[in-house]
């Protein structure tokens, strides 16, 4: 790590833009696989629940470690956000077949 | 950002561990005490005697003290006393507009005489264990900020794997009086040591506040009936509304054999009587966490008040809330045993020791670029600043409330939120004094005032009451005895901590400057 002084605008803004994708896309994308669990899951509308909530801070997890891996910051939010339309896509077909 | 996986994995654990350290530090370290919260506050209410009454006759008791003092509340709260929590303590609601909730009113009885214990007013280990998760904010923010915090100690856990992969290779290494290595060795075997520990601890914390930090799922699934879901999770608590005629309440005694009866001899944990004079009122009987691990939110058998009959026994619970119910049971412990206990509380106290060797890294490493200099930018300043208010400086606050559970005149108003007072007076002036004496000097005086401090609380509490280690160990009360000998054992420790560091501001850096260049890279 380089004294913190010389790190030029540019590079500040790019680690700003990853945290926020982590923090705000890295949530957006947890709640939408919890979602998609919580529709599709074979189990009792409850039960279905519980574990897409239990199991959501795990997606949360890996959003935010691909958001500080990745080579760029625009990777870091293509990475968070195509599973997040994928997820909000299988949600809309399971919330649109579980409509009474 | 750097190149290659683990050092981005390296950087993102730095500073994490930075911005939310002091943070989980203060979490850590008051979560860990809750460990011992009914024995903390046995020692900050000394005047609660330990009686040995069978069941039965403290509900009686805590019936009749009910019915005489609350016959209008809206609802009742039992607990019954324990090897743990000696008191028998009963709490009511007042009855409010519906959409409101009503106060609540708490007093501790003698089971014996039937009459509220005349009780120093304190919050006893209830304000650790409500300050680890609630951060004396307003509801709810001091629960989200605290399950946030949560989040981070999970990313700063994987990242801190990943980054430090050689882990059996490494744990077998401990190079003593080596400065800066030091630091990092005993960073990672306490973080490898109690590795199941942590992740456990750090899980079960999100899944404890999941439906208030998650809710999409019920959102998606329940629509606006969210409580549809907590009706179909938890389904004792949808009771019968009160009608408005005037009952008569039936002995809570025979519901209480009744339910023991439905758990193969399980104990109970407390009573709820809902609507306690009304026609339709309900009687839930809790099962006690004490009994097995998973905790199982729907452990009730509820009685409709006035007939006494049975109308529900909660039916087994699903694989998914079970697993929920360990993530709950595991992090709160209560079925935990006096070993398991301490086990329990020295891994809390490796946690907290792994946030603390890990901020001192932190500093450590970037101090030394500006030793030749003498001159320390800004930021570093205020790391090394915030480090030591952080950390002894929650140690003094924690001993000066402890010693204003003694001090402070049984007669004053608002004592328990005084006692509160003073524990962040206390830090505040931590705070200030790490702000005018920089450095270890900083650290020694801190260390050395939270020593004396911890030293003399059995002194302390010698003087100002009968429960001193002589009594307490003879009567065998080692819940009060625990309490004095645990403080002198810490005390002693600081006093080691604060003895340490007086002989290494002593000595000039050189000892521990030098090995420390040779840290890896792989090392931030």
């Amino acid at each position: 790590m380089k004294s913190k002084t010389s790190l030029p605008v540019s590079y500040r803004l790019a680690v700003t833009s990853r945290v926020l994708a982590a923090v705000v896309g890295g949530y957006l994308m947890a709640s939408l696989a919890s979602i998609c669990l919580a529709l599709w899951l074979p189990t009792s509308r409850a039960d279905a629940v519980i574990v897409g909530m239990m199991s959501s801070f795990v997606f949360y997890l890996l959003a935010v470690l691909w958001c500080f891996a990745c080579r760029t910051a625009g990777r870091a939010w293509l990475g968070v956000m195509a599973p997040c339309v994928l997820f909000a896509t299988l949600a809309g077909v399971g919330w649109w077949v579980a409509r009474p | 950002m750097k190149d290659g996986f683990r050092q981005a994995m390296a950087w993102l654990h730095t500073w994490v561990g930075l911005i939310f350290g002091w943070l989980l530090f203060a979490i850590f370290l008051t979560g860990t005490l809750s460990y011992f919260k009914d024995e903390i506050t046995h020692w900050m209410q000394p005047e609660v005697q330990v009686h040995g009454v069978d069941d039965a006759r403290s509900l009686a008791v805590a019936q009749a003290y009910l019915e005489r003092q609350a016959p209008t509340a809206a609802r009742w709260f039992i607990t019954l006393p324990d090897s743990r929590d000696p008191g028998l303590s009963v709490m009511w609601q007042d009855k409010v507009d519906p959409g409101k909730r009503g106060n609540f009113i708490q007093k501790v009885l003698d089971p014996v005489s039937g009459q509220p214990v005349q009780v120093r007013e304190s919050m006893g280990g209830e304000f650790f264990y409500r300050f680890h998760f609630q951060l004396q904010m307003p509801h709810p923010w001091g629960r989200w900020l605290s399950t946030f915090a949560a989040m981070v100690m999970f990313v700063a856990l994987i990242t801190g794997i990943i980054t430090h992969k050689k882990i059996f290779k490494d744990f077998f290494t401990f190079r003593p009086r080596k400065g800066q290595r030091s630091w990092l060795d005993g960073h990672n075997a306490v973080g490898v040591l109690v590795l199941p520990f942590h992740l456990m601890i750090t899980y079960s914390s999100l899944v404890i506040f999941m439906s208030m930090v998650m809710p999409a799922p019920i959102m998606a699934s329940y629509g606006d009936d969210t409580r549809a879901f907590f009706s179909e999770v938890f389904p004792a608590t949808d009771n019968a509304p009160a009608l408005g005629q005037p009952g008569k309440l039936l002995p809570l005694g025979p519901m209480y054999a009744q339910a023991r009866q439905q758990w193969a001899g399980g104990h109970v944990g407390r009573v709820a009587v809902n609507n306690p004079g009304d026609v339709n009122a309900s009687v839930n009987v809790f099962r006690a966490g004490s009994d097995s691990v998973v905790h199982d939110f729907g452990s009730i058998v509820s009685f409709n008040g006035t007939t006494g009959e049975q109308v529900r026994v909660s039916g087994e619970p699903s694989l998914p809330a079970v697993i929920g119910g360990s993530f709950y049971g595991l992090h709160m412990g209560h079925f935990a045993g006096p070993v398991l206990r301490w086990l329990y509380f020295i891994c809390g106290l490796a946690g907290t020791a792994m946030i603390g060797t890990g901020l001192v890294i932190w500093l450590g490493k970037r101090q030394l670029k500006h030793v030749k200099s003498g001159v320390m930018p800004f930021e570093l300043k205020l790391v090394e600043v915030l480090n030591i208010a952080s950390m002894s400086g929650l140690i003094i606050a924690i001993a000066a409330f402890f010693w204003a559970n003694r001090l402070l005149p049984v007669s004053v108003a608002e004592r328990s939120a005084w006692e509160v007072q003073v524990f962040f007076i206390a830090w505040g002036l931590s705070l200030l004094h790490a702000m005018l004496r920089r450095g270890r000097q900083g650290w020694v005086e801190q260390l050395g005032v939270g020593a004396l401090l911890f030293v003399a609380v059995p002194l302390l509490n010698a003087i100002t009451t009968s429960e001193h280690l002589g009594v307490s160990l003879a009567r065998g009360d080692w819940a009060m005895a625990g309490f004095d000998l645990t403080c002198l054992g810490s005390g002693m420790f600081l006093a080691w901590a604060a003895w340490k560091m007086q002989r290494r501001a002593a000595l000039p850096s050189k000892a521990e400057g030098v090995p420390s260049l040779k840290l890896k890279p792989e090392a931030h």
